[in-house]
């Protein structure tokens, strides 16, 4: 029998952006806020020498461990899903701050487009310019609503950064200055304005100057030592929920993190949510933790985990289209999305790509969202292209031109001449939902409780996949104008189909967002519509993906949901924002 | 003998491979890779210093003994193959010389060797399903075997297939028979129970590049030889000062023995 504790005003799943941003809010109010995070507690103490790269970026010390909770995955629905087994498809984050310690801090926020992509589409192009399968939605809010939320968070975080040429307005300029510059990112920059383009600085949260935000917490400045990616910063230079919105939270008084402690369900009766049940990992003792606010701010998984185990929501149903919760799971799909492109090896320059920290670089927006028309094009949305020169580590990087031998001499000498003189550019490319991409619990595979896996089945649209072979080409034509003397391309085939690589954290969807019941989970504050004190919070509520970074707007929501949860607790309840019914009459 | 400054001077070692071969003539004797065990670890430790030590044992690195591989006779397929890989050149040591084997010995006998981090669950993917699957460490991944089991399998399958082809174990074979050996492996070509042995390649490659390149901690990159070699820093704290800078700038790699001592 779990042990009922003593009921606070906020229980919420987890300790990233969502949960940490969650916590500042409220427990600045004056609100009794508990987290429970299924990782181990962490500090920035942990980070203090932790150039690791086998430990934290081939052996993923930061990651989920997978031997006792995974994912099953699979590529279309007549398939058997098989369990995502290793890190390497798999780079969950986990503890104390999860995925939002180590991330590389390019924070960037998604278009106008974005949030009214259905209706934008049929206006400009009309409704048959939407492929079939394809089930884009508007989100109920417009890029204005946001634009507040999106300023908060980056003076939050600290962001260094500069205009988008091409981006949509802002109400003030960036918190810090870009980041220090080098040679390959200003050859990138020169060779994509030759040929048109509107290059711009990755907005980074990495400190470009030493730096103190609104709550009152300092953010070091960064030291560009390349341990960024998949590690904690060394010198609580990166701006992440340990050293800002727990830190803000823990200094009211108001707040507890119990770590080890895996939710394991959403306690309800049918309307309102009394608690979260879950296990302290250490001891194996169940307690239920009942709250006037309960919120999942765990990652896609664990959130649509947990609603679809709690019975909270229809589940999705791919063959009637009915219910929602799964519905809409996207992603930066790692060989769709993510890392494709053009690699150049040059034979006569060398640069300092073993120096770098997580977001330097630049990209290049001018194929971003609806940003080109799309009339003759057969995809809707886009990409971007990106360099980076994050510091690369030299487990991880053994590049060397396509037709060279596997192992031996010349693979040796290339291995050791390229490594610092080759450069890839990359198309980051939307991924839109359909119809037959989603989440539900696997049939077989049990995590180490024995409750079910969630399982992604992830189908890849036409419109997917041109999309992503644009991106490829204007790649090779930007690294062509770079000067590269060979150019190895990191190709999309025609019948590519999903790797069942889970390999950036930008997972999306399955609680989405809008602003009709019958086709969305949570509002606009990202409010269950079946449940008004559960809030489902994260990239699980995002109803597509862009080409564009999650982890700002995921912040901006949360911004959102607390100012939404602290006048439901201040008022009589009820929800925020009223359904518009509009799919069913 | 070369001074203590400058261990890359020592590092080209030409009789190294020829012991190699030449080991292979008396292993599986039982006294015979008794005694082997110890030369092999003289041999592969580099002479850097300890001039004026008397006490021959102060020059034997402790972390120079094995920890998974029970036989001698896999520990020297591994170091052959690896070396294979990664061989020594005008540019620097090969695997042997940078502890490699030592390294790869180490990961198998801790969590790595037993997939401790990974899902677990059965049912796994038989044999025909893995050869379906694309990428080659997805293969491992889904193999019932753990990689320790793969490894063992692997290199006592690259032995026997050399003995069998060449009357010469794979240590012991001419490095054209070796490359023989080793491409049918990497191509799949040769039958393993655990794996298709194209992702036995693709593991026993990316753990020869760890150990090549992996903080020195972990018994691999001796002397940082690795990192300088791709003319990596290592563990620096900064690189605010430099990286800025227009012309490539070299700097002596540093390891976390030396970062974390100065905290």
């Amino acid at each position: 029998m779990a042990e009922e504790l003593k009921k606070v005003d906020v229980v919420i799943v987890g300790t990233g952006w969502a949960g940490g941003i969650t916590a500042a809010e409220l427990t600045k109010k004056g609100y009794k806020v508990v987290a429970l995070e299924r990782g181990k507690e962490q500090s920035r103490e942990d980070f203090i020498g932790a150039k690791d790269e086998l430990k934290y970026s081939i052996r993923y010390e930061m990651m989920q461990d997978l031997s006792k909770d995974t994912v099953t995955a699979r590529s279309s629905m007549d398939e058997t899903a098989k369990p995502v087994r290793n890190n390497n498809y798999a780079r969950f984050g986990n503890d104390t701050g999860g995925a939002s310690v180590h991330w590389n801090g390019v924070s960037l926020r998604w278009l106008p487009y974005d949030f009214e992509i259905h209706s934008q589409t049929v206006e400009k192009y009309g409704a048959k310019k939407i492929p079939e399968n394809c089930t884009i939605q508007d989100w109920g809010v417009t890029y204005d609503d946001m634009e507040p939320y999106y300023d908060k968070f980056e003076k939050t975080a600290g962001v260094s950064g500069e205009e988008n040429p091409v981006g949509p307005p802002r109400s003030d300029k960036y918190p810090n200055p870009p980041l220090k510059t080098t040679p390959s990112i200003e050859l990138f920059k020169k060779a994509s304005t030759n040929l048109g383009y509107h290059p711009y600085r990755l907005p980074a949260a990495n400190m470009s100057e030493t730096y103190t935000n609104p709550d009152g917490e300092t953010i070091n400045a960064c030291m560009y030592c390349a341990f960024c990616e998949e590690y904690g910063c060394d010198f609580g230079a990166k701006g992440d929920p340990i050293v800002t919105v727990l830190e803000t939270a823990r200094k009211t008084g108001n707040f507890e993190i119990r770590n080890e402690s895996t939710v394991t369900e959403v306690i309800h009766d049918g309307t309102k949510a009394i608690g979260l049940k879950y296990i302290d990992n250490i001891t194996g003792a169940e307690y239920i933790q009942p709250a006037d606010i309960v919120v999942l701010a765990g990652f896609v998984f664990t959130n649509n985990k947990l609603l679809l185990k709690s019975k909270i929501g229809k589940p999705y149903n791919p063959e009637t289209q009915e219910g929602v919760i799964g519905k809409n799971f996207t992603g930066h799909f790692s060989n769709i999305s993510t890392y494709i492109g053009a690699r150049g090896f040059f034979d006569n320059e060398k640069w300092n790509l073993s120096m770098g920290t997580g977001a330097l670089g630049a990209k290049v927006d001018d194929y971003a969202g609806d940003n080109v028309d799309h009339t003759d094009l057969d995809f809707l949305h886009g990409y971007e292209i990106r360099y980076y020169h994050l510091g690369q580590r030299p487990i991880d990087n053994n590049h060397v031109p396509e037709g060279t031998p596997a192992w031996g001499k010349e693979y040796k000498e290339k291995n050791l001449f390229y490594h610092n003189r080759s450069l890839i550019i990359r198309a980051k490319t939307a991924f839109l939902p359909n119809r037959y991409t989603y989440l539900d619990l696997d049939p077989t595979y049990k995590d180490e409780l024995g409750d079910p896996l969630i399982r992604a089945t992830v189908h890849y649209e036409e419109q997917d996949i041109k999309r992503a072979q644009h991106g490829v080409e204007t790649c090779k034509e930007i690294m062509t104008e770079m000067g590269a003397d060979i150019i190895d391309l990191v190709d999309v085939p025609d019948d590519v189909k999903f790797d069942s690589k889970f390999y950036t954290n930008h997972f999306l969807g399955g609680a989405i967002m809008g602003e009709d019941p019958e086709t969305s989970a949570v509002n606009t504050y990202s409010q269950m519509w079946d449940m008004e004190n559960l809030f489902v919070l994260g990239g699980s509520s995002f109803p597509h993906n862009s080409n564009h970074d999650p982890t700002e707007t995921i912040g901006a929501f949360a911004y959102r949901a607390s100012e939404g949860m602290i006048e439901y607790l201040g008022g009589e309840g009820g929800l925020l924002v009223e359904a518009k019914q509009t799919s069913k009459a | 003998m070369a001074d203590n400054n400058n261990p890359k001077t020592e590092s080209h070692d030409p009789g190294r491979r020829n012991f190699l071969k030449n080991t292979g003539l008396v292993v599986g004797g039982v006294a015979g890779g008794s005694l082997l065990g110890g030369l092999f670890t003289n041999q592969m430790k580099s002479d850097d210093g300890k001039k004026g030590t008397s006490d021959e044992t102060a020059k034997v690195d402790p972390s120079h003994a094995r920890v998974f591989f029970g036989r001698f006779e896999d520990f020297i397929v591994l170091a052959a193959a690896t070396e294979l890989i990664f061989p020594e050149d005008d540019n620097g040591p090969g695997a042997i010389g940078l502890d490699v084997p030592y390294y790869i010995d180490k990961q198998l006998a801790g969590t790595w060797g037993i997939n401790g981090d990974d899902y677990r669950q059965a049912p796994f993917t038989n044999l025909e399903g893995l050869k379906k699957i694309q990428k080659d460490d997805e293969k491992v991944n889904h193999a019932r075997a753990n990689r320790g089991k793969i490894f063992l399998e692997g290199l006592r399958l690259m032995n026997a297939e050399s003995m069998k082809r060449f009357d010469a174990s794979f240590d012991q074979a001419t490095e054209e028979q070796q490359h023989e050996i080793m491409g049918d492996l990497a191509e799949g070509k040769l039958d393993m129970k655990s794996t298709p042995s194209d992702a036995f390649f693709a593991l026993l490659k990316q753990a020869t590049l760890e150990g090549a390149f992996s903080d020195p901690l972990y018994g691999g990159n001796k002397n940082m030889d690795g990192w300088r070699m791709k003319e990596f820093a290592g563990a620096r704290p900064s690189y605010a000062d430099v990286i800025e800078s227009e012309e490539f700038v070299k700097l002596d790699p540093i390891s976390l023995t030396d970062y974390h001592r100065k905290k």
